[in-house]
C-alpha cells in the first residue's frame, strides 16, 4: 500500500519545550492508524506538523511524497474535535461552502444526512452533527483523513455508524489517522501509535501494544476491604463490578491480602488496552 | 457503583438532576438521602476557577459544615490522593482538565457523602487521569458511599455493579454487565468481508457484526459469543428497530 503521509525524525520545539521529538510515523492507503497519548503528549502538534500547519524544528514531513502545501491540503480531509462546521448555516450551506473552498465539484449530499439538509447545523443532535462533519470532510474525496476524537459524546449506535463511514472510506483507499482518548475507538484501528512526552513509546496492532502485559485479578467476598488494603499499599487498583484488577505480581497481592486475613482468589489475566496504555505511559519513552 | 451510559441528548444529566432533586418530576418518584448526605458534580462545573485549590475545598467544606481541624485533615488526605498536595495555592483555572475533574470530585467527597453523583466525570479526560479518577471514585465506593456516574464510554460501564443504558430519555436495559450480556436474545455473528451483510449489522474493526433476533444467522456469518460492547449495541438496535426479544435484563 502506498504511503500517503510520513514524518521522518520530525521534531518541534517551542522555546525549551520539546513538544515532538524525532517521530517517525507513516499512514498508508487503506489503513486506519490510531494516535494515542495523554494530554500534552504531542498528538496535536504532530497532526499540525503533518498537515503543514506548523514548520518542523527538525526532520521532515511528507504528504503524498511532497512537502505539505496548499495543493496537498486539497487532498486531506480533517475533522477537528470541535467539528469545524458553521452552526448558523444549514447542512446544505455547509456542504456547498466547503465544496467551494476546496474548489471541488458539487456532488449531491450523501444519503446519511440528506434528510436534514435544510436544518441549521447548530440545531441538530451531536451524533448527526458529527455525521455531517464527516460527510463534509469526505466530500472532496480526500486521500488522507485526519480525525480528532471522531465519536466523542455520541451514543453506542451512532458511534458504530460513524465507524462504518470511516471503514468505508478506508476500503476505498483512504488512509485514516484517528487521534483519541477512547479505548473502544482505539480498538477499532488497524494499528496504534502511542506517544509519551513527544516521542513514540509503543506502536503496532492492539495486541502488540498490550504485548505480554498482565494484571492481577482479585476475587474477594469483601471487595471493599480488599480494595482499601491494596489501595493503601499504593497499588493502582481498578474496580470491575466486584472484581479488582491490579498491576503487579499475584504473589505480592496474595500476601498483602492474607496479611489482613482476607481470603481471595488471585489470577493473572491479560491486561486490557487501557491498562497497557497506563503502563506504557508510566514507564515513559522507550530508550 | 452504578453507571448510566448514553450519548449526547440521551437524558443522562436530567436523570441525575431528577435523582438529586434539582428538577421537579413530571411523574414518578425519586428517593435520595438528605441534601447534606449527597455529593454532586455536574458535567460542566464543580469548582471555582478563580479560587485556589485550597479555597475551593474550604468553600465546599463550609457549605457542608466541614470546618477547622476536620477540614484541614480531610483536605490533606484528599489532596494527597489526587496528587495536588503541593498545589494548594494554584488557581482552579490553572489546573489541567483532568486535575480539575479530580478536584471537583474531591470537593464532593469532603463531607463523606452517603451518595456521590457524578455527571460525565471522565469525558475528555486522558486515560491515565481517567484511571486515577476511577481509583478515587472506587475508594469512596469501597468506603461505603453509593456512586452514580454517567458516561458516553461503553467500556467504563465494566466498572459498575449496575449499568443503565439510556436512549432518548428511556432506560432500554438495566442490570449487571453480565446480566446485560446474558439478556441478548437471537444470534450474533461475525462476517469477514467488505460488503455489508443482510440484516442488522455494524462495523467492528475491519469486519462486520451481524445480529439476528431469530436463531438464524445470514449466510457466511460465523457465530460469536457476544461481549458487553456487542450486547449494548444489540440492545440499542433492538430498541431502535422495535424488535422485541431483547430488552430489560431485570
Amino acid at each position: 500500500m502506498a504511503v500517503l503521509a510520513e514524518t521522518r525524525g520530525v521534531a518541534k520545539h517551542f522555546g525549551a519545550l520539546s513538544a515532538v521529538d524525532s517521530v517517525d510515523l507513516a499512514v498508508s492507503s487503506g489503513e486506519v492508524v490510531g494516535l494515542l497519548g495523554s494530554n500534552g503528549a504531542g498528538k496535536t502538534t504532530l497532526i499540525r506538523l503533518l498537515l503543514g500547519l506548523l514548520r518542523p524544528s527538525g526532520g521532515e514531513t511528507l504528504l503524498f511524497g511532497a512537502l505539505p502545501s496548499m495543493s496537498t491540503r486539497r487532498r486531506v480531509g480533517y475533522v477537528p474535535q470541535t467539528l469545524g462546521l458553521y452552526d448558523d448555516m444549514t447542512v446544505q450551506e455547509n456542504w456547498t461552502f466547503t465544496a467551494a473552498a476546496f474548489g471541488s465539484a458539487r456532488p449531491a449530499l450523501p444519503e446519511s444526512v440528506r434528510g436534514s439538509k435544510d436544518e441549521l447545523v447548530g440545531s441538530l443532535p451531536l451524533g448527526l452533527q458529527r455525521r455531517v462533519a464527516f460527510a463534509v470532510a469526505f466530500s472532496h474525496n480526500p486521500e488522507l483523513l485526519v480525525l480528532d476524537e471522531p465519536t466523542s459524546g455520541v451514543g453506542p449506535l451512532s458511534r458504530a455508524r460513524l465507524w462504518q463511514d470511516i471503514r468505508d472510506s478506508a476500503e476505498h483507499g483512504t488512509g485514516v489517522l484517528v487521534s483519541t482518548h477512547n479505548m473502544e475507538e482505539a480498538e477499532q484501528c488497524d494499528r496504534l501509535v502511542v506517544m509519551v512526552d513527544g516521542r513514540v513509546a509503543a506502536e503496532g496492532a492492539v495486541a502488540d501494544v498490550i504485548g505480554s502485559r498482565t494484571v492481577v485479578q482479585v476475587t474477594c467476598d469483601d471487595w471493599r476491604r480488599a480494595f482499601a488494603v491494596l489501595d493503601a499499599d499504593g497499588l493502582v487498583v481498578q474496580v470491575q463490578g466486584e472484581l479488582l484488577r491490579v498491576p503487579g505480581s499475584p504473589r505480592q497481592v496474595e500476601d498483602l491480602l492474607a496479611g489482613h486475613d482476607l481470603p481471595a482468589a488471585v489470577a493473572t489475566v491479560p491486561a486490557n488496552l487501557e491498562e497497557a496504555f497506563v503502563s506504557v505511559v508510566s514507564r515513559g519513552p522507550r530508550p | 457503583m452504578s453507571v448510566v451510559v448514553g450519548g449526547d441528548g440521551a437524558g443522562k444529566s436530567t436523570l441525575l438532576r431528577a435523582l438529586v432533586g434539582l428538577v421537579p418530576l413530571s411523574s414518578g418518584i425519586s428517593r435520595r438521602p438528605s441534601k447534606e448526605e449527597i455529593g454532586y458534580v455536574p458535567a460542566t462545573a464543580g469548582l471555582y476557577t478563580d479560587l485556589t485549590v485550597e479555597e475551593n475545598l474550604a468553600f465546599s467544606g463550609g457549605a457542608y459544615g466541614v470546618v477547622g481541624s476536620e477540614l484541614a485533615h480531610r483536605s490533606t488526605e484528599l489532596l494527597e490522593r489526587i496528587g495536588l498536595a503541593n498545589a494548594r495555592a494554584r488557581l482552579g483555572g490553572q489546573l489541567s482538565g483532568g486535575m480539575r475533574r479530580k478536584l471537583a470530585v474531591a470537593m464532593a467527597l469532603l463531607h463523606r457523602p452517603a451518595l456521590l453523583v457524578l455527571d460525565e466525570p471522565t469525558t475528555g479526560v486522558d486515560p491515565v487521569s481517567r484511571s486515577e479518577l476511577w481509583r478515587l471514585i472506587s475508594a469512596a465506593a469501597a468506603g461505603g458511599t453509593a456512586v452514580v456516574a454517567t458516561t458516553t464510554y461503553v467500556d467504563e460501564a465494566h466498572r459498575a455493579s449496575t449499568v443503565t443504558l439510556l436512549e432518548q430519555g428511556r432506560s432500554i436495559s438495566t442490570g449487571a454487565p453480565s446480566e446485560i450480556v446474558a439478556a441478548v436474545a437471537g444470534k450474533l455473528g461475525v462476517v469477514r468481508s467488505t460488503a455489508q451483510p443482510q440484516g442488522l449489522s455494524w462495523r467492528w474493526g475491519s469486519s462486520w457484526r451481524v445480529w439476528s433476533p431469530t436463531d438464524v444467522l445470514p449466510e457466511g456469518a460465523e457465530p460469536l459469543q457476544p461481549g458487553f460492547e456487542d450486547a449494548v449495541i444489540i440492545a440499542c438496535l433492538a430498541d431502535e428497530q422495535e424488535v422485541q426479544p431483547v430488552g430489560r435484563a431485570r
